[in-house]
């Protein structure tokens, strides 16, 4: 009788399982769907569709006044890259296009706005539109900026001393100069489309498999719970690495987000976190052996979790206390710090370091949790 | 004598069952011994236990009490050591679909550590064995049922395993891949010495076996080589010839419901039947409803009825009354299929079939998996529209009256299509509306069903936690609310149990005598016989057409004759191609 | 006719005994819109209650505490740390440990004695230039409020121009009040395209779906008492998601609830004509899942619940118009926080009313002809 238990052998059986696992991926149009569809379009609804990036906001403006200084104002307005003025004539005319949604603010420069300008207190009327609060908010604070500097300009073109607060606010923003929102999306992407494959698909394939019973034949062969394990675990992890090379590229080259970190980095705490993922996927789906409830439960738990609460897109100091608890039993918390931080700042090693060791616990304690649970019994 | 390969003690083991309240016991203090060698089979219904024995064996369960030894080793304490040595094919093979034959094997063979050697000598062999050496490189989920099987039978086989088991490896296969199937098991055993254990719930297949374990209900009926089985009925055996002009299943059917018979199938046009009570020898043989009885030998099916009677109580004489029969055709047929054509693609299904039922008549479609028998089967329920052909339900053109004709058919699908998580009495409901069933005789019609099939018991249990018997009798029930005149059964006892089976064509017996016309699918092909026409299908065509008398006037047994029709056909196609 | 409808409603009734009687079903019917909604209100926000600074004051001035004291007052900033060195900038910054870092010069009181301008530098982390933005804004309020204060008290003229700003709707400008609206529409048509897309695929593997072809049941009443129970489960999510709001949140509700539940009933009925054709297209249930899956992850990623619809490019713009989220936010938020009519917003109702159409029409095809 053969020793089956020889580490010959053991690789053998897993190079196998790898074997079958990548065939089935390739030939499986589901697998394919899940595994390389849904990252493309989220690749190019992430890089092409989202920006919250304040730029040609079209602005209404009424003009009260026809006064040279006005339409001075008005040509500062239109020179900035950040609004598109229109000019209406009537509060009425303006009124409209808020509400039809054509313009997202109203620009009012009332008809004693030179006389006033003059004596140093002219006021103009700046409506936002409420429905997007993040927007308006920047929108105001971009008004305000590009009043302030025309009024700087008009006051030194006048010889006249600067008017205005004593204290100027010089600032700069770090690693993001170009102030562009995909620079942030786009690491956000990568834990999505990471957290797809390593969890999602996982625990859909492996639930799968517990549907259609080929379990069992298998369990009934040399072939030992472990190496059942890991001939999962690695094609998965295979492509999840693809995919993440995938979205590194489409980063530099499609969406032009820099990475000034090392690639090694990036690399690796990626490879911790399609880990931690597979763990988590497989977990759900040892214990849910039916591919619904398991794909339906790993969304919950890991894609609207990394989606709304890894804090990429919304901040998560700023939530209460409760919801920043949970946050932190979320590897893509984690996962997100280091991402954004690689690349976009570089090496920041007091970052790094720790987020990364976060996951490296994760990953060792998913990975015996998993081991414990993948038993070769039916029953 | 060499100690048995498999020894079982009292072994025990349950499920919990949510629903059913607490645990169900699968199986309850079975004892087993499987010697080297042999073949030994596990013979029983479904639900008796013979996955769960097998799985025990396999160390994919543990039992809950009893002792257990596979090779002498305890494989609920060392699974591994057991997995490691012997072979397994699970009912449901699980083979990897998406995978070709050849990349099956090769993972097995991988899996059991097989060098590229031994691979070189034993693939060869197999695929000898198995036919399968010109479809190495087809996907596996594109084989047949039959070549399925067998495929999941050479990949246990990758290598020589000290002890092979296999579950249920002929369910639902075609009796000629059936035959093949059984013709490489024994081949195994006879010339090479494997110690074989199969379970199975063909009664035929148990008969070759050297030993033969009889579970019902998770307890062991018997155990002796199946001539033991066999004896149990001796004495008891006899045969009715029901006259000329008689049916062989009415009589059949009135024997049924005599307390004092075991079991009665119809066969070969006459009726055979087990007695309770044993014959005293030397009493002169008396007539039993008017006619001479002939003692016959007894089978192994007859020994395996007097033990599972011994269980069960006897059932209740079946009558079911129809509350208004159907009225009696204006003449011709209630079913007229011609031509009928169905194409998916550039693959014909269905190729040019025809075939005609009269009223009251039950009319049996027979055929292997992937025959064509229930896409045409569907073109007459009108689920799928024919590419070709004509198709007239009660004189109604069905593709283009559709409603109308739906009307007056009742249908019982393969799986019951019961919606799992209303009750007995809301499925009725449903039913009864989809068929426009209003006010009082809505509450008949539901009525008579409760009644007629026995369902009170469990009026307000959940029909996913019925047992399989009750399921078709609701299934039937729901089918039957709206009185239709033509009952479509699509692979109605595809469980298998024998006394449910008994039952089932009890009460399609007493409805064709009341005037309702039924169409039957089986694969079981021995219940042809309980057909007034027939008509055997393979490859889309139909094979050949007609009463069981003239169809087995080709060989003796009804498998016999399907499997000498569906193999000259094979010959002649391949001939005609050559 | 009456026949039909019988059939339609006992359907609807059966779909919703299934519904009710399966715990799990039961339980995903309330249960986590209402979570969701809870848990992301309360994450979606691009608000900032608290920002972490750290301050390099070099002029150590009561002039430079009384700026700084503007931060602090506030409640939104949170002082993280002292600086004494520029290199400590870098590390406060780079390791997160603060969002911004103010550094005081050295000069700052002296230059604002002598009457001139001072500069406060101020450093953000732009490794989310949306928050960074944010921040800025806020440190900007703080400033000019210095400067205000600083300006009465000691004479000197204001700047010349003075932006009075306003915002309708939401004068607090709190992203909550818009989110919220928003998740009334996302969380529903999330569950209610794939409750219906899986409704048929599980009858078809459960094999029930042939059984119900051989009744008198016509494919367009099979499609109806899909249909309605879907919608009705849909709206009973959307009023879960709407009492959340109200109740919990208390977002001040300024519309009519007749408005609101007209366009609701309309977005719903789109959502469950989408869930009808992926249905009429996929066998099984895993295939309805994924189908709706890849189809509901760009219709909540455009529909403007997160990112505007207005920095589209033009040809994502026009894929919005045929995404019935977003009308269905768009309904909402206006009927929520500005109180808008019918008339007003018939710019999303007949888009949506015309997704519906169409989309039922195709199901009613496909069900006719793909039953095989």
């Amino acid at each position: 009788m053969k020793d089956q238990g020889t580490s010959r052998a053991k690789l053998r059986r897993i190079a196998a399982l790898v074997r079958k696992e990548g065939l089935q991926m390739i030939r499986d149009p589901a697998t394919v769907a899940v595994g390389v569809v849904l990252p493309v379009i989220l690749i190019l609804l992430f890089g092409f569709g989202l920006s919250l990036d304040v730029r040609n906001v079209p602005l209404a403006v009424v003009l009260e006044d026809s006064s040279a200084p006005a339409r001075n104002l008005l040509a500062a307005f239109a020179l900035s890259p950040y609004f598109r003025p229109q000019v209406v004539y009537s509060l009425q005319a303006a009124d409209r296009l808020m509400t039809a949604g054509a313009v997202d603010g109203v620009l009012t420069i009332p008809e004693d706005f030179a006389r006033r300008f003059s004596a140093g207190d002219a006021r103009i009327q700046l409506l936002v539109h409420g429905s997007d609060a993040n927007r308006a908010r920047i929108m105001e604070s971009y008004v305000e900026g590009a009043v302030g500097a025309w009024s700087a300009r008009q006051s030194a073109e006048e010889g006249a001393a600067a008017a205005g607060g004593p204290v100027n606010v010089q600032s700069r923003l770090w690693f993001n100069s170009a102030n562009d929102s995909h620079y942030f999306l786009v690491p956000g992407l990568i834990v999505l489309v990471m957290t797809l494959i390593g969890a999602f698909l996982t625990a859909m394939v492996v639930a799968r498999e517990w549907e259609r019973g080929t379990f069992e034949a298998l369990f009934v062969t040399p072939v030992r719970s472990g190496e059942i394990l890991l001939g999962k675990t690695i094609p998965y992890f295979a492509l999840g690495v693809l995919g993440l090379l995938l979205c590194i590229v489409s980063g530099k080259f499609l969406f032009h987000v820099p990475i000034v970190g090392s690639l090694t980095v990036l690399v690796a705490g990626s490879m911790l976190y399609v880990m931690v993922a597979l763990g988590v996927g497989l977990l759900i789906s040892s214990y849910f052996r039916n591919q619904l409830v398991a794909s339906q439960l790993t969304m919950l738990a890991t894609f609207m979790p990394a989606l709304m609460l890894s804090g990429f897109l919304f901040d998560l100091r700023s939530m209460p206390l409760v919801i920043r608890a949970i946050t932190y039993l979320l590897p893509a918390r984690y996962y997100v710090a280091l991402l954004q931080t690689t690349f976009l700042a570089g090496d920041i090693w007091p970052v790094i370091l720790p987020n990364a060791a976060v996951l490296a616990v994760m990953v060792a304690l998913l990975g015996y949790a998993s081991r414990a649970v993948t038993h070769k019994r039916l029953g | 004598m060499p100690e048995p390969v498999v020894i079982g003690k009292d072994l025990r083991k349950a499920f919990r069952a949510p629903g059913k309240g607490g645990e169900v016991p699968a199986l309850d203090g079975v004892s087993i011994e499987v010697c080297a060698g042999e073949l030994t089979a596990l013979v029983g219904p479904d639900g008796a236990g013979k996955t769960t024995l097998i799985r025990l064996m396999a160390g994919l369960l543990a039992a809950d009490g009893g002792s257990l030894r596979v090779l002498g080793i305890d494989p609920a304490v060392e699974p591994q050591r057991v997995q490691d040595r012997i072979g397994y094919m699970p009912q449901r093979f699980g083979l990897y679909e998406d995978l070709s034959v050849q990349e099956n094997l090769d993972l097995y063979a991988d899996l059991h550590g097989v060098t590229a050697e031994e691979r070189g000598e034993r693939y060869p062999q197999l695929m000898q064995m198995t036919d399968l050496g010109s479809f190495t490189g087809r996907l596996a989920g594109r084989l047949s049922g039959g070549m399925k099987q067998k495929l999941g039978l050479a990949c246990t086989l990758v290598r020589s395993p000290e002890l092979l088991l296999l579950d249920e490896p002929t369910v639902g296969v075609d009796p000629l891949s059936r035959r093949e199937l059984w013709v490489i098991v024994e081949h195994l055993v006879r010339e090479q010495g494997l110690t074989v254990l199969t379970s199975t719930s063909y009664l035929d297949e148990a008969e070759k076996a050297a030993r033969v374990l009889v579970l019902h209900d998770g307890k062991a009926l018997a155990q002796s080589e199946p001539g033991g089985v066999t004896r149990v009925a001796a004495g008891r055996c006899l045969v009715l010839d029901p006259g000329p002009g008689n049916s062989a299943r009415s009589l059949q059917a009135r024997l049924l419901d005599d307390a004092g018979v075991i079991d009665a199938v119809p066969e070969a046009g006459r009726v055979r039947l087990v007695r309770a009570a044993e014959a005293k020898p030397g009493s002169a043989p008396e007539t039993i409803a008017g006619l001479a009885p002939s003692p016959v030998e007894p089978r192994f099916e007859d020994g395996f009825m007097v033990l599972l009677r011994g269980t069960a109580a006897h059932e209740a004489a079946v009558d079911i009354r129809l509350q208004r029969p159907p009225s009696p055709a204006a003449g011709g047929a209630v079913v007229e299929v011609r031509d009928l054509v169905k194409r998916f693609g550039d693959f014909t299904a269905v190729n040019h079939v025809s075939f005609e039922v009269h009223r009251g008549e039950i009319f049996g479609l027979l055929g292997p998996n992937g025959a064509g028998k229930t896409t045409t089967f569907r073109m007459l329920c009108g689920l799928s529209p024919p590419s070709g052909g004509t198709l007239r339900i009660a004189g109604v053109d069905v593709r283009s009256a559709g409603a109308a004709a739906r009307a007056r058919l009742g249908y019982v699908a393969q799986k019951f299509s019961l919606y799992g998580s209303l009750t007995v009495a809301e499925n009725l409901e449903f039913f009864a509306s989809a068929y426009g069933l209003r006010g009082p005789m809505r509450r008949g019609r539901i009525d008579w069903a409760m009644r007629q099939f026995d369902l009170g018991s469990h009026e307000h249990t959940a029909s996913g936690e019925l047992p399989g018997g009750f399921k078709q009798r609701l299934a039937m029930g729901a089918a039957l609310l709206h009185e239709p005149d033509i009952l479509f059964l699509d692979e109605p006892t595809s469980g298998a149990d024998p006394l449910a089976r008994r039952a089932f064509w009890r009460r399609i017996t007493a409805l064709a005598e009341q005037g309702v016309t039924v169409i039957v699918t089986t694969h079981f092909m021995q219940e042809a016989e309980y057909c007034d026409h027939i008509a055997i299908m393979d490859g889309g065509r139909v094979l050949a057409r007609g009463s069981p008398a003239e169809i087995r006037r080709r060989a003796h047994s009804m498998e016999d004759a399907f499997i000498a029709v569906v193999e000259e056909a094979r010959t002649r196609e391949a001939e005609a191609q050559a | 006719m009456l026949e039909s409808l019988l059939r339609i409603v006992a359907l609807t009734r059966k779909e919703l005994l299934a519904v009710l009687k399966d715990p799990r079903a039961r339980n995903s019917l309330l249960l986590p819109p209402i979570l969701q909604c809870l848990l992301f209100g309360y994450a979606a926000t691009y608000d900032l209650n608290r920002v972490p600074y750290a301050v390099l004051d070099r002029s150590h001035t009561a002039a430079s505490q009384d700026l700084l004291s503007r931060f602090d007052g506030t409640g939104l900033f949170e002082r993280v740390a002292d600086l004494s060195a520029e290199r400590q900038v870098d590390d406060a910054i780079d390791d997160r440990r603060a969002l911004l870092a103010i550094e005081v010069p050295a000069d700052f009181a002296r230059r604002l004695a002598a009457g001139g301008a001072a500069d406060v530098q101020i450093i953000a982390d732009g490794r989310n230039s949306n928050t960074a933005g944010t921040a800025l804004g806020y440190a900007q309020a703080a400033v000019d409020a210095f400067n205000r204060d600083w300006r009465a008290d000691h004479g000197r003229p204001g700047p010349p121009v003075t932006v009075e700003a306003r915002a309708w709707y939401n004068p607090n400008l709190i992203t909550r009040w818009n989110m919220i609206p928003g998740l009334i529409g996302t969380l529903t048509m999330i569950q209610t395209l794939m409750l219906t897309a899986m409704s048929v695929a599980r009858e078809r593997e459960q094999g029930t779906f042939d059984q119900l072809l051989v009744t008198p049941f016509r494919p367009a009443e099979i499609m109806a008492g899909k249909a309605l129970p879907s919608m009705l489960v849909g709206v009973i999510q959307a009023t879960g998601v709407l009492l959340v709001a109200q109740l919990w949140f208390r977002i001040p509700f300024q519309g009519s609830f007749l408005t609101l539940y007209a366009g609701l009933i309309l977005f719903v009925l789109a959502a469950v004509g989408v869930g009808l054709v992926v249905s009429a297209l996929c066998y099984t249930m895993q295939q309805a899942m994924l189908f709706s899956f890849i189809l509901i992850m760009p219709f909540a990623l455009l529909s403007g619940l997160t990112t505007p619809i207005s920095n589209m490019p033009p040809s994502l713009q026009y894929f919005t118009r045929i995404n019935p989220l977003r009308y269905a936010i768009d309904i909402a938020q206006r009927v929520y926080l500005e109180g808008a009519g019918p008339g007003v917003l018939m710019p999303d109702l007949w888009p949506l009313a015309a997704i519906a159409a169409v989309t039922l029409a195709a199901a009613s095809y496909l069900f006719k002809h793909r039953l095989q």
